[in-house]
């Protein structure tokens, strides 16, 4: 739910990092908050349990800037990964405007991130949202584990696309992190899909983390225009 | 953007929503008033400036009264319009406006829970009228802002992004 506000000319947005357990949400948040000058950004709020697992949300309000003289401000929220906090999960998507989908890339962690997917489809349209309509990134985290699926792998699995009715969108259109592959194609079969934009990601080092997150600001600051 | 509802106010609305704060800020004599959205976004603050992080704390007071909502609804309430947390020093009392945003008294022993109670009702009860007549307005349609569709609106974002 962007908030404009004509009086002070500003934009907020709200961001959702999604995913199963461990997989690295409050780390993509606690990377940004280490790297972005304090000038920029606020407090991170972690409301989390002794061990440190996300109870119920990670909050993180970052400046990114000025856009046509509107101050533009992201909020950052994680959900908590674990299946049993579906109920407080649910309510951090109420008024999103763009969606990360971290997904952890271990071979064994296959299976949590197919339900945490299924789980934010199911969420979204619980509130009316559909997914395949709103900002939307994929990020696979820890490609520098020995026991990742290659992302072939993750792609089918976890985005395999969704058909594209309109006429004017259905053009081949590259894939600019995975060259040779398209974010909007046409099956064999004939039907047209388009992709969400997927980042690899080591969010514990880093790497990702700034691309994945202006990958989904630029789409939610272009659905304003 | 289809599914989420965004808004977004003029600046009469803003002197509109900021006017009867005053008046409930005079009439109460709380510290500190804050209208928040449902989505943890601040909208407005009159009174005493917070000492505290206000982007932070509006993040939580939606929080907070999201969770209450669904525990209302665990007893088989329809909702809790209003919250009051009560501290030593400092107390909060925090009421539901058209739920869609929420107001928020901060206050000291130089009033009572009674007269803030009393009077947030009141002030809802127009702040209602004032956002309704708002989201009417507004419709469902996403607010775009112009400009922002163009070439140089995407110039400057991907400048921001240092692309």
């Amino acid at each position: 739910m962007s908030m404009i506000n004509y009086a002070s000319r500003e934009i907020n947005c709200k961001l959702v990092y999604y995913g199963p357990g461990l997989g690295g949400k409050t780390t993509n948040l606690e990377h940004v908050y280490t790297k972005v000058s304090p000038n920029t950004r606020g407090k991170m709020i972690s409301l989390a349990t002794e061990t440190e697992r996300t109870l119920f949300f990670d909050f993180l309000p970052v400046d990114l800037g000025t856009i046509r003289g509107f101050k533009t401000r992201f909020h950052l929220y994680t959900v908590p990964g674990q299946v049993y906090y579906n109920a407080s999960r649910k309510l951090i998507l109420k008024g999103v405007d763009g969606i990360v989908f971290v997904a952890d890339s271990q071979l064994e962690r296959m299976e949590a991130n197919i339900e945490s997917m299924q789980n934010l489809y199911d969420n979204m349209s619980e509130y009316g949202y559909d997914l395949t309509k709103i900002p939307f990134v994929v990020q696979y985290n820890k490609r520098d584990l020995p026991n990742g699926s290659p992302i072939k792998d993750l792609q089918a699995q976890l985005n395999p696309g969704w058909q594209v009715t309109d006429p004017a969108r259905q053009k081949v259109t590259p894939d600019p992190f995975f060259p040779g592959d398209a974010i909007i194609q046409q099956l064999p079969t004939g039907e047209w899909i388009e992709r969400a934009i997927a980042h690899e990601a080591v969010a514990v080092q880093g790497d990702g983390v700034f691309e994945t997150l202006k990958s989904v600001s630029k789409l939610v600051l272009k659905t304003l225009g | 953007m289809p599914g989420a509802s965004s808004w977004s106010f003029r600046e009469e609305d803003s002197k509109l929503i900021t006017g009867l704060m005053d008046g409930l800020l005079r009439e109460t004599s709380v510290r500190s008033l804050l209208l928040v959205d449902r989505a943890g976004q601040i909208v407005a603050n009159v009174g005493e400036a917070p000492q505290f992080d206000t982007q932070a704390f509006a993040s939580l007071t939606a929080a907070d009264f999201s969770a209450n909502d669904q525990l209302a609804k665990m007893i088989g309430e329809h909702e809790f319009s209003s919250l009051f947390h009560q501290g030593e020093k400092e107390s909060m009392y925090l009421a539901d406006v058209a739920r869609r945003v929420i107001l928020v008294a901060l206050f000291d022993n130089r009033t009572t829970l009674g007269l803030v109670r009393l009077k947030v009702k009141a002030t809802v009860e127009e702040l209602t009228r004032v956002f309704e007549e708002m989201f009417t307005r507004a419709g469902t349609e996403a607010p775009k802002i112009e400009g922002f569709g163009g070439k140089e609106a995407e110039d400057e974002i991907d400048k921001l992004f240092g692309d």
